[in-house]
């Protein structure tokens, strides 16, 4: 990990910090993340002691959004704090779990941290179909990559995730304590560049688009498991009484799973991108809710998670809320 | 190769409400097929997966005895999906049978010759009752009959006629008790451990048949040990959801034990080997 | 089974091999496919012609798919006023998969094991010809010899192929295997019985290495059942669980299914399609009750299932080693971690 001086700097400020908060009794355990058996994974990890600090890891393909462990964690850890490393988007999703209560903003501590985008490791290994790749060195803007017989450097830049490219919101909204300094919000030309390309597609193109991605679903719900949205007791996908959908791979019944997860994200994802990151299959199922953050946006004019304070787009009623959706039907 | 999926045609015969609220019904069957029907062979204990063609299958205990001609009945507690559509059925409907299936209760074995002791709770009496009938066709193979049975009211016994029957009998000792004393009603009344505390069945050269919710079982337990019953003189009837029946699609499993295969009846000495995943 | 007669075929004629084995069979291969937003190998028709890629390791999906269709119609029925008539599915046409690694052959005889009483399955097995291909590389999550297996296995194939010295030798290993040999002996060359000798040196190495390995299904036969359940390893390796499929659906010897009736006007089908029992509704009760209601339970039994309650009966790991589920694990539960702390 040479030349890797700004995720190094961040580790170790953030272990030096963790022990401050276990030798204060502040905290019982953090979360972050361990290293893992494979290049390019990582694990979530829940410090319990100091011993285990040592045991922390920072680098670019922690793409496992935190937040979806916290409440389940806190529930079980009731005494004192957990404490918890956030960026902008895994404290924005913190902040919604604080608005809808999954959370009370004391059970947790947080250390919040810039983020410089994270890898997405499909990216990476799309570039080598059928090799090993058996080691990635991390460097502050380059990654190399390496196999038996080949070695390659990539821009970091290049493999960095969709999500992170477009966000304006690298930092903590929330936060006890910081790890190094805050980045100020980035300027993004279009944030919904992404979206911009579907929505001009003539519908039978989109329509062909979105089976296209949906089409190798296997239905693991690994996008539904790894968000911290979904915290439903049964889905609906799972609900047998009564049974909203069938069982079997076909593209009705994906579809409508997709289409449905999405809308119940709308109006409350962050675009932490954590579905896409954790799809064995690489469907790009983050645009769907990505549509979704946009038209949300432009409607009312609000972002999720950015203030506590903020009442919910879609669980709050106010007189002038737009329906032009409304009034477009009623013109035709 | 046999099929083991394909259930057979049957018709519901007719329909008895057992309890008072109508949540449970006998619903007596005749397997459409003769020769079907007359190959058709369980032992108590056994159940067999129901099913309504469109809704699903399910589980469900014979509560017949092999020793009653012709009838093949099934009482049945409305809960799930499968339930609730039976209930709505009426005699002449049909639905799905396969079975039977699992080890049963080894009346042809191990309790011959032995005092039986029968406990049971509320609903879960189905399979008994086939045991119980079965046991009065056979009397002259075992000893001693022990039924202890009971439900939180009146109102929620099964096989109210029966019991009756059973109970004028001098050859079985009926014990027939609800939770509650309530106007109108004669019998005993407690819970079924505090009756088996009473009874005190000897446990030299017994069996235990126990089945119902979990907290009579639990009680139970220290009431029998105290009277000096081993482990492997009790026997449980367990229930999880199970799917293909054939100890294969993994649903019913408790660590190795596939209820469907391996079960439903176990003695409380294997269980206790077992994960306590039931 | 000895070797009547192995072939030896050119690494560059494997293309007319394959166009001559598909006038016969319908021929699947691993295609690199690039129908999502990125590329992987996956199950699919070879059409004459097609390339026919060596890469290491193996494609996405394993090929239960092939035996344990998702999903698979048991039988169909119609719902009518008085009755409700049975109609089991059509046979189907024979297949062949080639260029099945080891590992994912091996899994189709584990599975065997539990489903030898059913009927689908076990036409399944023989409806599919297996043409194997020994591995020359391993990826980093490979771990076929501990699992019981070899990189050059040929447990479940008709045909087993390993490329030595840029040719492929091409060996019998089921009587119909030899049956399709027979077919090929005119046009491609007999092996050598030097090239013989290479491949039996090359497979007797791999045997002596995973012979080296202290039995691990013995070692953990011998340990007591509840002991291994109680670990508090449990609690450590599924703290990150998300609880999704990817493990038990790509796994190539997880066989778990559930059945559903689907209809629609009138007409309908009971199928049998791939469960997990990582889902929380896997074992819940109509009643609302759950047996295996907390995440720690549900991954306890995964692993327990393969590496403990499977070979208590089976005397085998209901494991191949293929290492899909420490590859595609979002959260990197390392089988391989589990095994060598439940030892």
């Amino acid at each position: 990990m040479e030349n890797n001086s700004l995720n190094n700097n961040i580790l170790s400020e953030l272990k030096a910090k963790v022990l401050k908060l276990f030798q204060d009794g502040i905290i019982s355990g953090f979360l972050g993340f361990a290293s893992a058996s494979l290049p390019m994974s990582i694990r979530p990890f829940l410090a319990k002691n100091e011993k285990d600090i040592d045991k922390l890891v920072w680098n670019s393909f922690c793409t496992i959004n935190l937040a979806n462990y916290l409440p389940e964690i806190i529930k079980q850890n009731k005494d004192k704090k957990i404490g918890a490393i956030a960026t902008g988007c895994w404290s924005r999703n913190i902040v919604v779990q604080i608005q809808e209560g999954q959370l009370k903003r004391d059970d947790v501590y947080i250390l919040g941290v810039s983020s410089r985008g994270m890898i997405n490791s499909k990216n990476i290994s799309d570039r080598f179909p059928g090799k090993e790749i058996l080691h990635v060195k991390e460097e502050d803007h380059i990654v190399t990559i390496e196999g038996r017989g080949f070695s390659e450097q990539i821009k970091r830049w290049d493999v960095t995730r969709d999500n992170c490219k477009t966000c304006a919101h690298p930092d903590p909204v929330i936060y006890d304590d910081l790890i190094g300094n805050l980045a100020g919000k980035r300027s993004i030309n279009n944030k919904y560049s992404q979206i911009d390309v579907i929505e001009e597609m003539e519908p039978d193109k989109k329509w062909e688009w979105f089976l296209k991605e949906i089409d190798k679903c296997i239905r693991c719900y690994a996008c539904r498991n790894a968000c911290p949205l979904c915290y439903c007791n049964t889905c609906f996908v799972d609900d047998s009484k009564p049974q909203w959908l069938g069982k079997s791979i076909k593209h009705t019944e994906t579809a409508i799973f997709h289409i449905l997860r999405a809308y119940h994200c709308a109006g409350r994802c962050t675009d932490c991108g954590a579905c896409e990151s954790v799809c064995p299959m690489g469907i790009k199922m983050r645009l769907f809710t990505k549509k979704l953050e946009k038209d949300v946006f432009n409607l009312f004019g609000v972002e999720a998670g950015l203030d506590i304070n903020e009442p919910l787009p879609l669980t709050t009623y106010k007189i002038d809320d737009p329906e032009d959706f409304i009034l477009k039907l009623e013109k035709e | 190769m046999k099929n083991l999926y394909l259930s057979h045609s049957a018709t519901i015969k007719d329909i008895i409400i057992e309890t008072e609220d109508g949540n449970i019904k006998t619903f007596i069957l005749e397997l459409d097929d003769p020769e079907i029907r007359d190959n058709w062979k369980h032992i108590p204990g056994q159940f067999a997966m129901m099913s309504i063609a469109g809704m699903g299958e399910i589980p469900i205990g014979i509560a017949s005895s092999p020793t009653e001609k012709d009838i093949l009945s099934f009482t049945v507690s409305k809960i799930g999906v499968v339930t609730t559509e039976l209930h709505n059925m009426k005699t002449g409907d049909k639905i799905g049978i396969r079975g039977p299936i699992g080890n049963g209760y080894p009346l042809k074995n191990q309790l011959k010759g032995k005092n039986i002791l029968i406990i049971g709770g509320g609903y879960g009496f189905t399979t008994l009752r086939a045991t119980i009938i079965y046991l009065i066709e056979n009397r002259k193979d075992y000893n001693e009959i022990n039924v202890i049975y009971g439900a939180r009211n009146p109102g929620l016994l099964l096989y109210k006629k029966e019991l009756e029957e059973w109970s004028k009998r001098n050859d079985i000792n009926c014990h027939i008790t609800v939770d509650r004393e309530v106007p109108g009603w004669t019998g005993l009344v407690g819970f079924v451990p505090q009756i088996l505390e009473k009874v005190s069945p000897e446990s030299e050269n017994s069996f235990a048949l126990i089945c119902g919710p979990p907290a009579m079982i639990k009680f139970s337990m220290p009431v029998l040990e105290k009277l000096t019953w081993h482990d492997n003189q009790i026997l449980f009837s367990m229930e999880n959801r199970m799917k293909c029946a054939a100890g294969v699609c993994g649903h019913c499993n408790i660590g190795p034990f596939y209820v469907c295969k391996d079960g439903p009846v176990i003695t409380r000495e294997k269980l206790k080997q077992l994960p306590t995943e039931y | 089974m000895t070797l009547s007669k192995a072939l030896k075929i050119a690494e560059n004629e494997i293309k007319n091999l394959l166009n001559i084995l598909n006038d016969s069979f319908q021929v699947f291969i691993p295609k690199l496919k690039e129908k999502t937003s990125y590329k992987f190998y996956e199950w699919d028709i070879y059409n004459n012609g097609d390339e026919f890629n060596i890469f290491i390791g193996v494609p996405k999906s394993s090929i239960k798919s092939f035996f344990f269709p998702q999903p698979e119609t048991l039988f169909k029925f119609s719902i009518q006023k008085d009755t409700t008539a049975l109609k089991e599915p059509e046979e189907e046409n024979k297949r062949m998969l080639f260029g099945v690694r080891p590992c994912d052959a091996r899994s189709i005889i584990l599975n065997k094991l539990p489903y030898s009483e059913d009927s689908y399955y076990i036409k399944k097995t023989e409806q599919n010809i297996i043409i194997g291909l020994s591995c020359n590389e391993r990826r980093n999550s490979c771990f076929c010899l501990w699992a019981g297996g070899s990189p050059m296995g040929t447990e479940g194939t008709d045909i087993s192929l390993t490329l030595i010295d840029a040719s492929f030798i091409v060996e019998a290993i089921t009587e119909r295997g030899g049956k399709i040999i027979e077919t090929l002996g005119d046009k491609f060359p007999v092996a050598s019985t030097s090239d013989i000798e290479k491949l039996n040196a090359l497979r007797a190495s791999y045997e002596k290495q995973r012979q080296s390995i202290p039995d691990p299904v013995k070692k953990i036969q011998d340990k007591n059942l509840l002991e291994l359940y109680d670990k508090p390893l449990w609690n450590d390796v599924s703290l990150s669980c998300i609880n999704c499929g990817i493990c038990t659906f790509l796994c190539p010897t997880c066989y778990c299914f559930d059945i559903q009736d689907e209809t629609s006007k009138g007409q309908g089908k009971r199928i049998r399609f791939w469960d997990s029992c990582m889902f929380p509704l896997f074992t819940q009760h109509a009643t609302g009750h759950n047996p295996r209601g907390a995440k720690h339970q549900r991954v306890r039994n995964r692993f327990m299932h393969k590496l403990k309650y499977f070979p208590d009966r089976y005397n085998v790991f209901s494991c191949v080693g293929c290492g899909r589920c420490i590859k595609e694990c979002p959260v990197n539960i390392d089988i391989r971690e589990v095994l060598r702390d439940m030892l």
